[in-house]
Order: C-alpha cells, then sequence, then structure tokens
C-alpha cells in the first residue's frame, strides 16, 4: 500500500496536513493552484483481500458528488482514477459538526427547531436532484455559515443512475442508530428514508438518548419495525407537543404517515404554531391483544408502506393561495379558490397555506383596529378561514396566514421562499392605468418566485364593445 | 472519444434520416457503428442499404445482424412477419445491395470495444441477451471491457464486477448512465427503427470514453410516414402498428 505525507503531490494536489478520519479512507488538507476554494482529498484504504464495499463506497461517492450542486453539498474538485491513485478531492467546509452540538444534547427547543429547519433544507436540496443520502447522521453534517453542508456520499443513491452499491450487497446498508426501517429491508430509493434520520436527529437533539440505541445486529436494527421507541416528552417534557409531533412524523414507520419531504417538515419546524398534533393513543391493549399480536405474521413490507414517490412526483407538495381580501370575497377570491382547488387535486397529500395580506403605509405601522374597533387583523383571519371553507380540507393539510407589509407582491415571495412552496395562486386584476403604472402584484410574483406561478384573471365581457 | 452506435434499422428510412441528423448535430462523432439489422420489418431496404455503405466508405463500422443474414442467404427461420419482410425484400433489392449484406462481418472489435448484434456467445445463432444470465454468457465469451449489442430493441446496461454476477440497469432516455471503470458492460443499444420499450421514439448509444458515460439518446421521427409507406408496400400492418405504440 502506498504510503502518503505532507508534501505529496497526486494529480496536481499536494497534500498539506493530514486530518483525523474513519476506518474507510484517509483525510487529507490539500492545496491545488487550479483550485481557489479549500480543499480536502479523500484517499480510500484499498488493501489487497480488504473489504469491497470500501472501493464500491468510493465509486458511488465520486459518481454522484460530482453531479451534486449548490451550498449544502461540498463542491467537487476533482478525482484520482481506480487504477492509478484513487481519491476525491472536494471543497473543506469549515463550519461545527453536528457530531460535536449532538454531544451537549439534550438542547433549548429552538436550537433544535433551527438546526432541524437547517438539514431539511440541505435535503430539500439534496432531494430536487434526485439524491438520497440514505447516511444521514451527526458524522455527516456540518453547519456552515452558508447552512447545513451534508457529507459522505458513500452511500447514497441517485435515482437516475445505477445503484452499483445497492446491487453488490443483501445486508441493510447505514448506520444503526438512524437507518430507516424500509433500508433495513434492503429498499434504497426513497427520499423518506432521509426524513427517518432527520427525526432520528432531532429526537437525539431534543433529548439527549438515541432512540434505538446503536444495534449491532440485523433483528436487532429490525427491531424499529415493530416497537416505536419512547415518546420525546417522556424523557425531556420541556419538550413541547408541537416538536414532539414532527419528530415522531419523521420517524413513521408506515411512509403513508411519514413526512413525504424535507419542505413540509421545514415548513412545520418554521410553524410551530400550524403543526397538528394528535392526541396519543392510550395504552388499551391488554396482555391477551399483546399473545395475539406475536402470533399473527405479519409482512415486514406492508408495514412500511408504499415509496413515497408516487406522491411526492403527482404533483407539488406545498401550495400558496395567495388572495385579496380587501374588499370582501369577490369574483376573483371566488376563482382562485377553484384554480387553487385543482392544483391541490393532483396530490392527496398536499398542504395549502392560505395567504393574504393587511397592506400597510410605512413599514411597522399596523391598521390595529377598524371603526367598529374589532381588530382588523383577526377580521381578516375570520374571512381567510371563511374563503377557504369550502375546499373542506382537513387541519392537517392548511394554514392561515395574514400578513402585513407594505408590498403585497414581496410578501409573498418571502413567504413562499421561506416555506419551499411548491406552487403559488394568484389573483389578477383587469388592467388598469394606476396599475400599469405601479406594476401589479400578480406581475411581480411571476417575474420572481422560484416555483411555478398560476395567475387567475376573470374573463372579461367588455370585448364585445370593442370594434372589429 | 465520441462513439454513436445505431442498432437495428430495419429499413426504416424516417427513423434512419432522423438519427443521423440528431448524431451530427451533436458534432460528428469519432466512431460511428452501424449494429446490425440493416432490413427487414421495413419499407426501405434499398435506401438504408445505400446509405449505410456510404457511411462504411466514410469509416463507419457495419456488422451483420439476423435479418441481413436472413435476406442475404434466404434463410427462413424466422417468426412469419419477418420471413414475411425477407422474401418481400429479397423481391426488391439488387445483387449489389445482397453482396453487401453478405460481406458484413458478425462481429468488429475496436479497442477495449466489441461489437456484435446478438450476443459475443455464438454471435451466429443470435440469442437475445434478456436478463443477467444471457449478459453473464456474453461477457464470459470476450475479454473485451465493453460489449455493445442490440437485437433486443430494447436499452440495458449490464455492469458486472470480476468473479461477481452482473447487475441490470434501464438507463433513462437522454441521461448519461456512467460507464465504470472497475466493471465490464454489456451495453444493449435499443433500435433506431423499431423501438419495443413503449417509446416509439428512435433510439441510439452515444458513448464518450473521456467522461466515462453512455446515453440511450432518443430522437422522435415520423413514424406515421413509415407506418403508411408500410401498408402501401403491402407489408403486415403489424409492422406499423407497433412503430406507432413503440412495442
Amino acid at each position: 500500500m502506498q504510503r502518503f505525507e505532507a508534501g505529496t503531490v497526486i494529480d496536481g494536489f499536494e497534500l498539506v496536513e493530514k486530518l483525523p478520519a474513519g476506518g474507510m479512507a484517509s483525510l487529507w488538507r490539500a492545496s491545488n493552484p487550479l483550485h481557489d476554494f479549500p480543499l480536502v482529498l479523500k484517499i480510500p484504504f484499498l488493501d489487497p483481500g480488504g473489504d469491497v464495499s470500501v472501493i464500491l463506497g468510493f465509486e458511488a461517492e465520486e459518481l454522484i458528488l460530482k453531479r451534486l450542486t449548490g451550498p449544502h453539498v461540498p463542491r467537487f474538485a476533482g478525482a484520482g482514477s481506480l487504477s492509478q491513485i484513487p481519491f476525491i478531492a472536494m471543497e473543506f467546509v469549515a463550519g461545527t459538526g453536528l457530531a460535536d452540538i449532538v454531544s451537549n444534547a439534550p438542547l433549548p427547543v429552538d436550537e433544535v427547531a433551527r438546526i432541524g429547519a437547517e438539514i431539511a433544507t440541505a435535503l430539500a436540496s439534496l432531494h430536487r436532484q434526485k439524491v438520497v443520502h440514505l447516511d444521514l447522521k451527526p458524522e455527516n453534517v456540518i453547519l456552515a455559515g452558508r447552512g447545513a453542508v451534508l457529507l459522505d456520499f458513500g452511500l447514497a443513491r441517485h435515482a437516475e443512475l445505477p445503484d452499483l452499491l445497492g446491487a453488490e450487497s443483501s445486508v441493510p446498508m447505514g448506520t444503526a442508530a438512524y437507518i430507516s426501517p424500509e433500508q433495513v429491508l434492503g429498499e434504497r430509493s426513497d427520499p423518506a428514508s432521509d426524513l427517518f434520520a432527520l427525526g432520528c436527529i432531532l429526537y437525539q437533539l431534543a433529548t439527549g438518548e438515541e432512540p434505538f440505541g446503536r444495534p449491532a445486529t440485523f433483528a436487532g436494527m429490525k427491531r424499529r419495525l415493530y416497537h416505536a421507541p419512547r415518546p420525546p416528552r417522556d424523557i425531556n417534557d420541556a419538550i413541547p407537543r408541537w416538536l414532539e409531533a414532527i419528530i415522531l412524523r419523521c420517524m413513521e414507520v408506515d411512509r403513508s404517515r411519514r413526512y413525504a419531504e424535507a419542505a413540509h417538515v421545514l415548513s412545520d419546524l418554521r410553524n410551530p404554531d400550524q403543526v397538528v398534533v394528535a392526541r396519543r393513543k392510550p395504552p388499551t391493549e391488554g396482555a391477551w391483544a399483546a399473545i395475539m399480536k406475536l402470533f399473527r405474521k405479519t409482512d415486514d413490507r406492508s408495514l412500511v408502506g408504499k415509496p413515497t414517490l408516487s406522491r411526492t412526483q403527482a404533483g407539488p407538495s406545498i401550495v400558496l393561495a395567495a388572495v385579496d381580501l380587501a374588499n370582501g370575497s369577490d369574483a376573483l377570491a371566488g376563482e382562485v379558490l377553484n384554480e387553487t382547488a385543482r392544483v391541490l387535486a393532483s396530490r392527496e397529500d398536499s398542504w395549502l397555506a392560505c395567504v393574504t395580506v393587511l397592506r400597510t403605509e410605512i413599514i411597522g405601522e399596523t391598521p390595529a383596529a377598524d371603526e367598529s374597533g374589532r381588530p382588523v387583523y383577526l377580521k381578516r383571519l375570520v374571512a381567510l378561514k371563511d374563503w377557504a371553507h369550502p375546499l373542506h380540507l382537513p387541519e392537517d393539510r392548511i394554514s392561515y396566514h395574514v400578513l402585513e407589509a407594505v408590498s403585497p407582491a414581496d410578501a409573498i415571495l418571502d413567504y413562499a421562499e421561506h416555506n419551499d412552496v411548491g406552487h403559488i395562486v394568484v389573483g389578477a386584476r383587469a388592467s388598469s392605468a394606476i396599475r400599469r403604472h405601479l406594476g401589479s402584484v400578480s406581475t411581480k410574483v411571476v417575474a420572481q418566485a422560484l416555483c411555478s406561478v398560476s395567475v387567475v384573471r376573470l374573463k372579461t365581457v367588455e370585448e364585445q364593445g370593442r370594434p372589429l | 472519444m465520441r462513439i454513436a452506435i445505431l442498432s437495428d434499422i430495419h429499413a426504416n428510412r424516417e427513423a434512419f434520416d432522423a438519427v443521423l441528423e440528431a448524431v451530427h448535430e451533436r458534432g460528428s462523432p469519432d466512431e460511428l457503428v452501424l449494429l446490425g439489422d440493416l432490413v427487414g420489418y421495413g419499407p426501405d431496404p434499398i435506401y438504408v442499404i445505400e446509405k449505410a455503405a456510404d457511411l462504411v466508405a466514410d469509416g463507419a463500422l457495419c456488422i451483420l445482424g439476423n435479418h441481413d443474414e436472413a435476406v442475404a442467404l434466404n434463410l427462413s427461420n424466422m417468426t412469419e412477419n419477418a420471413r414475411f419482410a425477407v422474401q418481400w425484400t429479397r423481391k426488391r433489392i439488387t445483387s449489389a445491395h445482397v453482396d453487401f449484406l453478405a460481406r458484413l462481418p458478425l462481429s468488429l472489435q475496436s479497442g477495449d470495444r466489441l461489437y456484435v448484434h446478438a450476443s459475443a456467445e455464438r454471435p451466429g445463432k443470435w440469442p437475445y441477451i434478456r436478463d443477467v444470465d444471457a449478459a453473464e454468457r456474453c461477457l464470459s465469451a470476450s475479454d473485451a471491457r465493453f460489449v455493445f449489442c442490440g437485437h433486443t430493441h430494447i436499452p440495458a446496461i449490464y455492469y458486472a464486477l470480476p468473479g461477481r454476477r452482473p447487475m441490470h440497469f434501464q438507463p433513462h432516455d437522454n441521461v448519461a448512465a456512467p460507464l465504470s471503470e472497475m466493471r465490464r458492460h454489456v451495453v444493449i443499444a435499443g433500435a433506431v427503427g423499431q423501438p419495443r420499450d413503449g417509446n416509439p421514439a428512435a433510439c441510439f448509444v452515444l458513448v464518450d470514453t473521456q467522461r466515462q458515460e453512455a446515453t440511450m439518446v432518443r430522437v422522435p421521427y415520423d413514424h406515421e410516414e413509415t407506418g403508411r409507406k408500410i401498408r402501401a408496400a403491402g407489408l403486415p400492418g403489424w409492422l406499423g402498428m407497433r412503430l406507432k405504440i413503440g412495442r
């Protein structure tokens, strides 16, 4: 095996300093004048007769890392050929390792929510690029100035590439403390597996305990299919119900009950007041029922439910309907509602954020009450709920937001970006001289939104009078 | 090095032209390979043979397919529609065309790549590579790092680590699939002239050896025109219908 030392140059990368690393590869700080960012070289240990999974993981990581972009992954700088010196060169990401933070758990609730939101943002970015990490754990997350950065794609899977790693192994791959139930059963394609791991991390941050310990055997890992971990609030009663609800929904064994998308976890972590807290089922089962359950043959596959991909591909997860209710619910508001219903219908678990904007003249000024003395905000909230009522959405699929802003368009855009909204529905008034001069809300939303936008306009009847 | 591989053209002029245009839109390849079955099923055998002969004169590689062999040697060991098309083709082409087909090689090796219509395993028996076992037999009959085949009309890539069973991968249309440095590969090109994977668009393979990637490029073409010609020529109607549905 080749020895490396500081000063060794590999394909233009000069090794600078050896970093502490695990048993699969050595890590080196490196420099290369071709790259203007700090570098790290990962050199896998390839002993003859050694574990073949090392080389497979190396191949998988190179395959996937070089296809990823954005602030939530280290930048790819190059890779060495397997026939010469295999290595992966990537950006060295400065920041705080989540592993160091976890050792101080339990953390305050707002810290848990903030870190969770950062990881959820990173996962949303990764999943948008068709990649599932499949080994999310504190050791693989760095909290950097630019947000959470995910490391180590040695077990990852790209939806459009062959799973060269998975095909060679029949044992579950992942880390015992965080592996999802479907991964334990050998499935390696569902982004929801990363959300399960995120749930485990949040559990650990909030309680200071790992939900499943670190089972060393297959049977030990499989226990999580049948046995729920202790509810977080049983360990730490400072945890609010909403956070417990988010953690447990991430950790649902049945994927039809788990979050399907990181964006939804993010949205819930940022809007605790919108989280629906289910009443915990009292343990009504007697000893007899427990014994019956022991003998009933259950199919493990049916426990983990169907992959979430069929849901996530059907339509947008989060729909924002922006409705102008300043003059009550008019015909345009009705048409926005109809269009919203059509967009929501594409996906059974889509979630609707109803937004209306209370326009203020100056920043910070709030029209506190109307002539009758009722708070304007409350009045508008009631109107918003009344507007959405015909949709008959259950409360865990809808939320209401009265935003106070000088610019309605900016308020809508901010909300959409902050909550990773997948589709905006907005109304447009008929053209008028003032509107042409000032620019309409919908025009600005269309121009600047990061997602699809439906603009709803009432069909006018004036055209009939127009000369031909 | 960039390589374009066109298999199973099957006398489909519209698909062949559309694919050649798509090949050249991407910049002329360093190697152009016609992977067998120039004729059979389709209504334009003369056009396709002559075009292929021109390409070969310009340096393209061309391999024998089972339909080319059946037309050249007047064989009848095929399904009813294929047999009918072989006879129909023989009546229309000249002895020069037959000669061109008869001289095509069963396989060609270029660098670390083997080109063969059906499989490296007994290529003249025209076995189908439809599963991992057939891919494994193909690889064990050759020492090339890459074996490119056609014949099934369904795109696939088989990856094999030394001493292990190959794994099957169905490449996504127009998405580059990786070629692995430590594996051997059987790449099954989809069909130019008669796709059977449910997508009626013509298919060819583009290989980039520097990037170590192979892409199943899909090219829509006017299959209704080909279908019309098939009916007008008195060929079986199913041969036109299957172009429409890609089966």
